[in-house]
């Protein structure tokens, strides 16, 4: 009895450590793919320059250029609005059933699918609002796409604040914005700095919401102004993974575009948990 | 003043306090405005008529009698009502080859009237005509009676073909089905993934293994669709190809892998923290009465856990019947009903992307791409909420003991 109790349980434990390693497997063949054939395509060159001979060759400088126009324009519309609703429901709005309200609501929007925001995007900021295919209507997109990621990271880390700041603040006869603006943002500022790093990696990567409110298959130039179309990295990887003049041809430059986003992301993400481990150090020895 | 501008400042607040609820309300409002605007659009093509001679006993057809009949499915008036004779459709490019130019005048002045006489000589055609050509009040025409696109021809139509003359077929079945299938299959392969490894990182991996793990899986969730899309394209696509010996690589089953593979971060990570929660007394009360670890973690954590793990499954088929990049780059994109896991298919969200850059914009073709948004957005609605209240019911359970 107890030998088979041992076997079963050796069996168990054997079969998901196999599944812990498939899983990490998968990871790593993910990564090691698109690393493997993307570093070759990738140069200085590459990240410098625009696409030639039908996207077959060339580089991917004027996508990166856009991808940063739509990373700042909806950080820019998204960070302000995000951070100002968060302290709305942590510090002001108490445990009523408003905020309880409120946080369903956003949960709901982060479930939204990100092709739902695209239509709505088109539908309210290039048509009903007359913004037209831009960078405007496309920022204003990925805004509200990203906003209850940033109210999310934002509460937590107000929430991380501790209550002894606030009532020691207003002990001193400071009011309650005055705590605010002095005492809690300061506290709070490296947490919601890795929620906007978090932010503008999801941010980058996005394709659905951008296919019908800015992305273009082509430009010669660079943007001028928020009402120009531009091309973004997403978008770009998706049409010459697919519907190129020459699908297989332009192959590498897909495989360099794709390392190109990994990169930003791992990046991202890397640098949100360096801040996250720099700066809870930090607090620990305050 | 100051006390003034605190004021400004912190209704200020209190508004952006509610910009979710406003966007939500916003996103409700312009979906369903356009969406539902399919069903007051007419059947046959915006700007277009169907003519039958003024003797013919039918005054209106449906959509699915007007797509069979000029594809010559149906080839008798006897089937839709009328006499016993043959159908001529006629389609307006058609006059061209007819008539010469110098027949229909200078800029098409005689156009109509030459329209309405072939009519008029043909009791068994049914013509397709631009409205501004229709042969109005001219004795021997009979404009057949405009029907709408109707709920039942929606949601209970099993042909998606919205560019089809002259009536475009909006039967969204096969889309729900593809969507269907491919999350459902794709939940099917990854939770049994999933809970094993929430398993193997809450239950027996050491601290060390634990720190670096948990960050590697959230950064496969940080992926962007798009590159899992290509990846899927570039690698899976032929592996799938080549091992199942399958004419093309494209199928819901590829769809289903490469989406079982981007549903596993959630999965893993809900379900992990879900068995951590698991108090340290009932582990060690199952372990004083002799059980094996194996015994506590099957009889005692994991239904312990069930509601977590309830919640990981429910957002996993959200995020599942969400996904639009990566599905719409693998599943072979066909509008059709499947009939194996191995066929191509198109599932709801890649339908609305590959299709809404070439719909016109405010016609039916766009605002049946809406409505199958707003067919996206009411079940990501359930499904989230079933998950918030699956959550609610574990805290609960966890306030009891």
């Amino acid at each position: 009895m107890n030998n088979h109790k041992k076997r079963s349980e050796r069996i168990a434990f054997m079969l998901f450590r196999t599944l812990g390693l498939l899983v990490v497997l998968i990871l790593f063949w993910i990564l090691g793919f698109i690393v493997y054939h993307g570093i070759g395509a990738i140069s200085w060159e590459f990240l410098t320059t625009g696409p030639a001979d039908g996207m077959t060759s060339g580089g991917i400088f004027p996508a990166i250029v856009g991808t940063l126009c739509l990373v700042a324009g909806s950080i820019l519309f998204a960070f302000p609005l995000g951070v100002m609703s968060a302290v709305y429901t942590n510090e002001y709005a108490g445990n009523s059933w408003v905020v309880r309200f409120v946080r369903v609501m956003t949960n709901n929007l982060s479930s939204i699918p990100s092709i739902v925001f695209g239509l709505f995007g088109m539908a309210l900021f290039v048509r009903a609002l007359g913004f037209g295919d831009s960078i405007l209507a496309g920022s204003l997109t990925l805004g509200l796409l990203v906003l209850p990621l940033v109210i999310r990271t934002t509460e937590e880390a107000l929430k991380a604040v501790p209550y002894s700041y606030r009532t020691g603040s207003l002990a001193l006869g400071a009011t309650k914005l005055q705590t605010i603006r002095r005492i809690i943002l300061p506290a709070a500022l490296p947490n919601i700095t890795t929620g906007l790093i978090l932010s503008i990696g999801r941010i980058s990567g996005e394709t659905a919401p951008i296919l019908f409110t800015v992305a273009a298959y082509f430009l010669p130039k660079l943007p001028n102004s928020i009402f120009d179309q531009v091309m973004a990295l997403p978008y770009h990887l998706y049409v010459i993974a697919t519907s190129g003049t020459d699908v297989e041809a332009s192959r590498p430059v897909a495989y360099g575009t794709a390392l190109t986003l990994i990169l930003i992301v791992l990046l991202m993400n890397l640098l949100a948990a360096f801040l996250r481990k720099y700066f809870g150090k930090n607090v620990k020895h305050n | 003043m100051k006390r003034f501008i605190e004021r400004i400042i912190e209704s200020l607040l209190t508004v952006s306090g509610g910009i979710t609820s406003v966007a939500i309300l916003l996103i409700i409002i312009f979906l369903f405005k356009e969406g539902i605007g399919l069903f007051g659009s007419p059947t046959v093509e915006k700007g277009y008529s169907l003519c039958v001679h003024s003797t013919n006993r039918v005054s209106s057809l449906t959509v699915k009698e007007i797509k069979r009949v000029f594809d010559g499915e149906i080839t008798s008036w006897e089937t839709l009502g009328g006499a016993d004779e043959e159908i001529m459709p006629f389609r307006f490019e058609t006059v061209f080859s007819r008539y010469s130019d110098e027949e229909l005048g200078e800029n098409y002045r005689l156009l109509t009237d030459k329209l309405g006489q072939l009519i008029g000589d043909h009791p068994n055609i049914i013509a397709f005509l631009p409205q501004q050509f229709v042969p109005v009040d001219v004795p021997g025409v009979k404009v057949l009676a405009e029907k709408h696109v109707s709920v039942a021809d929606f949601f209970g139509g099993n042909e998606w073909m919205p560019t089809a003359t002259p009536s475009p077929l909006f039967g969204v079945v096969p889309l729900i089905v593809g969507t269907l299938i491919v999350s459902i299959v794709a939940i099917l392969i990854a939770l049994p993934l999933g809970l094993g490894v929430a398993i193997y990182l809450s239950e027996l991996a050491g601290e060390r293994t634990r720190k670096w793990m948990k960050p590697a899986i959230e950064l496969l969730a940080g992926i962007p669709s798009v590159v899992y899309g290509f990846f899927g394209l570039v690698a899976l696509v032929p592996v799938v190809q080549q091992t199942l010996r399958l004419p093309v690589g494209e199928t819901a089953f590829t769809g289903s892998l490469l989406l079982a593979i981007m549903a596993l971060p959630t999965i893993i990570t809900v379900a992990e923290d879900a068995m951590r929660n698991t108090p340290r007394t009932v582990r060690e009360a199952s372990l004083a009465l002799g059980a094996t670890n194996w015994q506590t973690i099957y009889k005692v954590v994991i239904p312990y856990s069930a509601s977590g793990i309830s919640a990981a499954v429910v957002l996993g088929i959200g995020r599942a019947t969400g996904e639009t990049m990566a599905v719409l780059m693998v599943t072979g994109n066909a509008a059709v009903m499947p009939r194996s896991l191995f066929d191509a298919v198109r599932t709801i969200p890649a339908t609305i992307a590959a299709e809404l850059g070439e719909a016109p914009a405010g016609g039916a073709h766009y605002q049946a791409l809406f409505l199958l948004g707003c067919i996206l957005f009411v079940i990501t609605m359930i499904v989230s909420v079933s998950a918030e209240m699956i959550a609610k019911k574990q805290q609960k359970q966890q306030k009891g003991q």
